[in-house]
This record gives C-alpha cells, structure tokens and sequence, in this order.
C-alpha cells in the first residue's frame, strides 16, 4: 500500500465522501435509531463491526467470486456478520435489541455495506479494504450521534438517559425547569427534519458544488 | 396479535404505521427514484408485488421449516436469499411471458432485492407475531403503503423541479427529506384509528 493511502482513504470517507451526508446511503437507520444516543452507540458498533469484517472477507475472496452472482456472495458473507451481532446483543444487551427491533436484521441492506462491498473491496487488497471499512463506519457514526444527540436533547430534554433540561435536571437549575420537550423530535417527522437540516449545513458550507457523488449503488 | 383482522393490519401499514414515514424503510430507493411520476409508479407497482409474495413465503419458511428445525437464528440469511431468488424468478417469469411488463416493470426488479422495505416486513412480521392473514395483510398493505408515499412524493417533487428556486445546500436529497417529513406529519393525522402495537 502506498504510503499516505490510507490518510487519503480516511480523509475521503470521514469528509466529502461521508456516506450519509455526501453519497446518501444508509438513511434507513440514520433515521430510525437516532432517537435515543444510547440505542445511537450500540448500532454504530454494530454497524462498524459488519463493514469492517465484510469488506475485509469480501476483499480476501475477490479472486475466487464469479462475477454474475457476486450480489448473492457479498450479501451472505454480510448476513453471517450480522447474524452475530444479533445473536451477541440479544445475550448482552436484551433491553436495547428489543428497542432496535428489526434494524439490526436490516445492517444487511443498509447500502453503505453493499456500496463499499461493490466500490472498493472488490478492487482492492484485504488490509486497504479493511481500513476503508473502518472509516466509512465511523464517517456514518459520527453523523447519527450528532443527530442522535440534538433529537434526545430537544425532544426528551436528556442525553444518554441524563436530565440536562426541564424538570428534575442534574444541574439543578430553576432557570432550567421551565424547558419544554419538542416531542416532535422524537417522532418520524423529527427525524427527517434534522437530517434534511444536517444535509443543508454541511453542504451548504463544506461541500462545494460539483465535488459529490450520487448513491451509486441505488441508481443501478 | 390474534385479535386484529388482516384487514385492519392491512389498513393499519398503509396509513398509520406506513413503512416509509413511521419506520424509515425503503429510503434509499425512494429517495433516487421519487423524480418522475412514470418510474415512481413502476417501482411503487414492483414493490407491492415482491412485498406481498414474499411476507407470505416468508411466513411459510419461517414457521414451517425453520421454527421445527429450531434455526431461528438463520432467519436473516434465509429471508435474504428467499427475496433474492423470488425478485430473480419473477425478473425470469416477466422477460419470457411479456414484453411490455417486462419493460415497464424489468428494470425495477434489481433495485428491490436490496431495498430494505422488503425485509423490514419480513422481520416485523416475526417479531409481531402475525397469523398467516395477518402476514398477507401487513404485507400488502405495506407495499400499497410505500408506493402511495413515493407516487405523492413523484407528484410533489416533478411540480418543484420546474416552479421553485432551492437553495444550493438542499437540492436533491435535503428538499426531499424535508418533504417526507412534512408527509410524516400528515399521515400522524391519521393516528389511532388502528393501533398495531
């Protein structure tokens, strides 16, 4: 690998190719679990596990798997990884795999998975595509725990289960009492509001026009 | 869920607890493909379809073949594969039976092995516990669910594209998204009227 290759790969996905803000993959979940930063946490671990493994599996195999049924190859070796997620959090989390719901099940479509699986490990050595893995995950964490933190705090008042606003809050506070939760927040159209809102943001001041890319996996 | 009627389930997917704007499901497709009325409604027509027949043999599988054999804990790699290989029989089907189907319907098929609205029903189907009926009813209701959110958003979106000015920062995905939230909070008008959970 030449050398700078993987700042450049972690560079690319954690800023103007972040897969949720700049390629548009993975909204399904970006929307869904980001009401609750804890529920928040646990996925984003489970989501950086799958990509990371996956890519790297699919990247060692890329020789062997025949190109007509390579969908078919990628999505197995997906689902077996986040078989084992599922089978981990429901013996050590109960609470929050009954929260999560079928979101864990749905890793395996989440696009970002089969978009790197197709984009880059099915071109590139284990070890690179190990690393582009890493940072496509913690390029889409970093976006739900923002999302996640300001739709806990504007609509429950709280973050991670801890009372920053409104009654009873750990500071104490009289000026603080009077903090009114925006239950809408914690509602579907909530969660379409604020990413709309952190789209608008970062692209409006970060991304210049031109330098995106669409959701390639989804145009197909 | 013995004491709800599959036609109560059926309503219930379509307008209080709509796939796409109460569970986020099937956003990625909806999002690329909500530009045009014509391709909204082929894809929307394709979902409904593979959406129906595949919570039923899903159901089937699941409770027949994989809760005897104690594999529960398979169910995501089976339910995947059974979408897959029924979205590439009915792709077969299609191409040999008719031309003009084929056309209108053929290059939808592909997207929707991947499109997560498909699984979710599956996989709250299970976690729901529903009857047989009730499947068929969550399913379809589910499918005419998505398409209505994606025809509206086709609707919305193509009279936008030629009337309205949007700032540089929201065109594409930020104006969409802001649009589907303010459809969720319509369709939260129709809340209580069924309740599913």
């Amino acid at each position: 690998m030449p050398k700078g290759e993987a700042k450049r790969i972690f560079r690319n996905n954690l800023g103007a190719e972040n897969p949720v803000f700049a390629q548009i993959l993975g909204i399904c979940s970006t929307l869904a679990v980001t009401n609750v930063v804890e529920n928040t946490v646990v996925m984003c671990l489970g989501l950086v596990f799958v990509l990371t493994l996956s890519n790297t599996v699919i990247s060692a195999l890329r020789k062997w798997i025949p190109s007509r049924i390579r969908m078919m190859v990628e999505v197995l070796v997906i689902a077996s990884f986040v078989i084992m997620v599922d089978i981990a959090l429901r013996a050590w989390l109960p609470d929050i795999s009954r929260q999560l719901g079928p979101y864990v099940g749905l890793i395996i479509t989440n696009c970002i998975i089969m978009g790197r699986a197709e984009a880059f490990a099915m071109n590139n050595k284990p070890w690179p595509s190990a690393l582009d893995g890493l940072s496509s995950g913690l390029g889409y964490s970093y976006v739900l725990l923002a999302i996640a933190f300001a739709r806990e705090l504007l609509g429950a008042g709280s973050v991670w289960g801890i009372q920053l606003l409104g009654r009873d809050n750990i500071f104490a506070a009289a000026w603080l009492e009077g903090w009114t939760n925006w239950s809408i927040m914690v509602m579907a159209p909530g969660a379409f509001f604020m990413l709309a809102l952190f789209i608008w943001i970062v692209k409006g001041l970060w991304i210049k026009p031109g330098e995106q890319k669409g959701c390639a996996q989804c145009r197909k | 869920m013995p004491e709800i009627s599959a036609f109560a389930v059926l309503f219930a997917a379509v307008f209080t607890n709509n796939i796409l704007l109460t569970n986020y499901l099937g956003m990625c497709s909806f999002l690329v493909v909500s530009r045009e009325v014509k391709t909204s409604a082929g894809l929307g027509g394709a979902v409904i379809f593979v959406m129906t027949a595949t919570s039923a043999i899903n159901w089937i599988v699941y409770y027949k073949l994989l809760i005897p054999l104690q594999l529960e804990y398979l169910r995501f790699i089976v339910f995947i594969v059974v979408i897959a290989a029924f979205v590439q029989l009915v792709e077969m089907i299609i191409e040999r039976v008719s031309e003009t189907l084929y056309a209108a319907l053929g290059i939808f098929l592909p997207l929707i092995t991947v499109n997560c609205a498909i699984l979710g029903i599956s996989l709250f189907m299970v976690i729901r516990e529903y009857s047989f009926l009730q499947s068929l009813g969550f399913g379809l209701g589910g499918g005419i669910g998505w398409a209505l959110a994606i025809l509206a958003m086709a609707g919305i979106r193509q009279r936008l594209a030629s009337r309205s000015r949007i700032p540089r920062g929201l065109e594409g995905a930020g104006i969409t998204l802001i649009i589907a939230g303010t459809m969720a909070l319509a369709f939260m008008g129709f809340n209580g009227m069924v309740n599913l959970q």
